[in-house]
């Protein structure tokens, strides 16, 4: 059933749908209803939660119990998700899966706590130390940010790696009618051979990233590779709005690519064929949609479109490849485009 | 009759500790006592960094590798899905007390039900003899070559009792390894804090004063000296804190 | 589509207007979203929200014109009349605002809805304007409305009675005026 939903406690009530048993968080807005919802909803589940003493902390449980063999998730906020960084690394490198949110605000720095998309870099590029990667989901309704919570922890497990999943203030605070997935039996999750759970029978079970030798280390960072290739090949996400006879494209993520579908519905009403390629997953990038776009005579151009000063633009440049202009439009400091700015922006720019 | 052997818990791996270091003797007392309390098949380990990193190669049981100072958090998480598991976590002065200081305050102050081995020599062992925050007063590290000096280096911390004022931990001792007699002393009090643990009381914490000749270039006679005389006296040993007897 | 910004001090009853709006608006089975304006200017500044229902999926939960602009004080006035869309309507809180409208290309209603509330639930003047926001969009059903104030104030029964009489109130209030 539809229930009216404010993001943030819908992605807590989907990560508990989805097994999620343990949850650890520390205050930090806009993100706070999610660790307020699972205070009391984890509870009621036979779960877990800890208000941990920092970010630092919070993502050291989540080692702990995700490495023990629990679904478990933390979710921050910008400066928050800095902090956990350290933590992400060792999670990546112990390959401990698990679910993080980041309910992005503006930086750098304090910043504020408007809506941004300060953090592409962080999450796609690295964030912390070392050769690794997130598979990044930037989900743009509440509905999808249930779908994708929901499946996160599966695609976390498959792969063992740490799922980020980045959305905004916005889509944090906002509420829209969504449906939340049927209750997952936690006791028919797939078995993890890898897990503490002292029943091993004799054989030790290790969670750990150090490797001290070279060689060691080399193996273990082409074998994380190969799996970042097979998520590239599997994982990739993409939706296109009216690209098919489009001449101006526009390339958004989150909720930056609703305020654009709303441009493009305004500029075609005016006949001006606009369209946008919508990236879901931010890591793996779709490279390959871009580039089939870039490659059409009849786009003209591709306006990226960010709540930044100009990240994601980037890729897409690598995408494009040099075949067509790649223009950014941008906001920062927690103001955000309206529709009409976009609409604007191309009748002005033709 | 065997008056003495190796505890099934460890591993036939030769330690990499430097010779007369006390790591190899907690190590033992540590498996010793869960061997003892039957609790093999049903104890996680989590290790830190410094000295004690490989640790997981010398004991049998589950074990997680945590980042520097954050192995309170991750034993933390590990209790939260396994609430009947002794879960223990070995930790050096700069680990523990230093970048982990937050992390090892807070764990006892919510009273999580696992048990602290704090292995405190006073010095940086791993990354080569500076500065720990117990380094005492006078004593020179790579980071304080005349000694550390509170006016310009801060004081040392008394991690067992500042912890001993929360109302979190249930058993704090403080025990040291540099005679036979103390390392029976040692071996009680570990026992003493798993089986607390096994019973639910909540956080306990075994403070252990450890000898490190290759950082303070002295002889392993020498340095376990240097715990009789300098480092006991400084850091009292004893319990420092037990709600159980309160409770009688 | 219908576009609506609401905006007043914290207590009014803002968000939670927006709120009844979209929860009315789903139990009809159209789309919608709720969007607040968030953090320190919560805290007994002015706050608003963004309130969208449509028969088609809503792409910007962000309103850059509305077709209605909920001003339940004068800084909210001030801050969004010159963004309503030409043709769109102003509905004003009369008890509060003493500001006049200048656009002229706008229709305005001056509403006293605390009076209006007074003698039902004198902390139902936002149900009133959803009363009288009913009339005038003309395409929620009361009974829809009613089914929202039912859900919101599930644990309250004692209340629900109250803030009917208030849905329709306003309604009928709007009804006179109108004639």
């Amino acid at each position: 059933m539809k229930k009216l939903w404010k993001g943030n406690e819908a992605i807590a009530e989907a990560a508990i749908a989805a097994g999620c048993r343990y949850f650890f968080g520390y205050p930090i807005t806009p993100q706070n209803e999610i660790p307020e919802y699972m205070s009391w909803r984890l509870n009621e589940v036979g779960g877990s939660f800890v208000q941990a003493e920092s970010e630092v902390s919070a993502i050291n449980m989540v080692y702990g119990a995700a490495g023990a063999g629990g679904r478990a998730m933390t979710s921050s906020s910008s400066p928050g998700i800095s902090l956990k960084q350290e933590g992400i690394s060792y999670l990546a490198g112990a390959m401990v899966p698990c679910v993080i949110i980041n309910m992005m605000r503006s930086g750098p720095g304090l910043g504020g706590i408007q809506p941004s998309q300060g953090d592409y870099f962080q999450a796609t590029k690295g964030g912390g130390h070392g050769d690794y990667h997130c598979i990044v989901y930037a989900p743009a309704s509440i509905q999808e940010f249930v779908d994708i919570t929901y499946k996160a922890f599966d695609t976390a497990d498959r792969y063992r790696v740490p799922v980020m999943l980045i959305g905004d203030g916005m889509l944090g605070q906002m509420m829209e009618p969504a449906e939340i997935p049927p209750m997952k039996n936690i006791n028919r999750l797939p078995k993890k051979d890898w897990a503490v759970d002292c029943n091993n029978g004799g054989t030790q079970r290790l969670i750990n990233s150090i490797k001290i030798d070279a060689n060691e280390l080399e193996e273990h960072n082409i074998h994380l590779a190969q799996i970042y290739e097979e998520i590239a090949k599997k994982e990739t996400e993409v939706e296109t709005y009216l690209c098919d006879d489009a001449e101006y494209i526009f390339v958004a993520y989150g909720s930056v690519a609703r305020i654009c579908k709303a441009s493009i519905d305004e500029l075609r009403k005016e006949g001006i064929k606009a369209g946008l390629i919508r990236p879901i997953t931010l890591y793996p990038y779709p490279t390959k949609t871009i580039a089939k776009y870039a490659k059409k005579r009849i786009v003209k151009k591709f306006v990226t479109v960010e709540l930044s000063m100009g990240q994601m633009v980037e890729d897409v440049r690598l995408a494009v490849n040099g075949k067509k202009p790649v223009e950014f439009y941008g906001r920062a400091g927690g103001n955000v485009m309206m529709p009409g700015d976009l609409v604007k922006y191309i009748k002005e720019g033709k | 009759m065997i008056v003495q052997k190796k505890p099934q818990l460890l591993t036939d791996t030769p330690l990499h500790y430097c010779p007369g270091c006390t790591h190899g003797i907690v190590h033992r007392l540590v498996a010793e006592s869960i061997e003892e309390l039957g609790m093999c098949d049903n104890a996680i380990g989590v290790m830190p960094v410094g000295c004690a990193v490989f640790g997981y190669n010398y004991f049998k049981c589950d074990m997680l590798q945590a980042a520097h100072g954050r192995a309170p958090s991750v034993s933390t998480g590990v209790k939260r899905v396994h609430p009947d598991a002794l879960v223990f976590s070995y930790q050096g002065d700069g680990d523990c007390s230093s970048i982990g200081m937050c992390e090892t305050v807070h764990a006892a102050a919510r009273g999580e039900n696992f048990t602290i081995i704090f292995i405190n020599n006073g010095i940086y062992g791993m990354t080569g003899g500076q500065m720990a925050p117990t380094t005492m007063e006078g004593v020179k590290a790579t980071t304080c070559i005349y000694g550390r000096d509170p006016k310009i280096n801060g004081n040392p911390i008394h991690v067992a009792e500042m912890l001993a004022t929360l109302t979190g931990p249930c058993y704090i001792e403080r025990v040291a390894c540099d005679n036979p007699a103390h390392v029976n002393a040692a071996k009680k009090a570990i026992k003493k804090a798993f089986e607390l643990q096994i019973a639910k009381k909540g956080f306990t914490f075994i403070e252990v004063l450890a000898s490190c000749p290759s950082n303070y270039h002295l002889t392993p006679l020498d340095a376990q000296k240097f715990v009789t005389e300098r480092a006991i006296p400084f850091y009292p040993l004893g319990v420092i804190k037990d709600t159980t007897k309160e409770e009688k | 589509m219908k576009k609506i910004t609401i905006s007043g001090f914290g207590g009014q009853g803002v968000l939670s207007l927006g709120k009844f709006i979209s929860y009315s608006a789903m139990f009809q089975n159209l789309n919608t979203s709720w969007l607040p304006s968030y953090g320190p200017e919560m805290r007994g500044g002015t706050s608003n929200c963004s309130v969208i229902y449509s028969e088609e999926p809503i792409a910007a939960p962000v309103i850059d014109h509305p077709d209605y602009l909920l001003a339940f004080n004068d800084p909210s006035l001030a801050k969004f009349e010159d963004s309503v869309r030409p043709g769109g309507t102003i509905l004003i809180n009369s008890d509060i605002v003493t500001t006049d409208v200048k656009r002229k290309d706008v229709t305005v209603y001056k509403i006293p809805v605390d009076t209006i509330a007074q003698e039902i639930n004198p902390k139902g003047g936002n149900i009133i304007m959803l009363g009288i926001l009913l009339e005038l969009f003309g395409d929620l059903k009361e009974e829809f409305a009613i089914q929202a104030i039912e859900h919101v104030f599930e644990n309250k029964p004692k209340v629900i009675p109250i803030n009917i009489e208030c849905l329709k109130k306003g309604r009928e209030y709007i009804k006179n005026l109108k004639k």
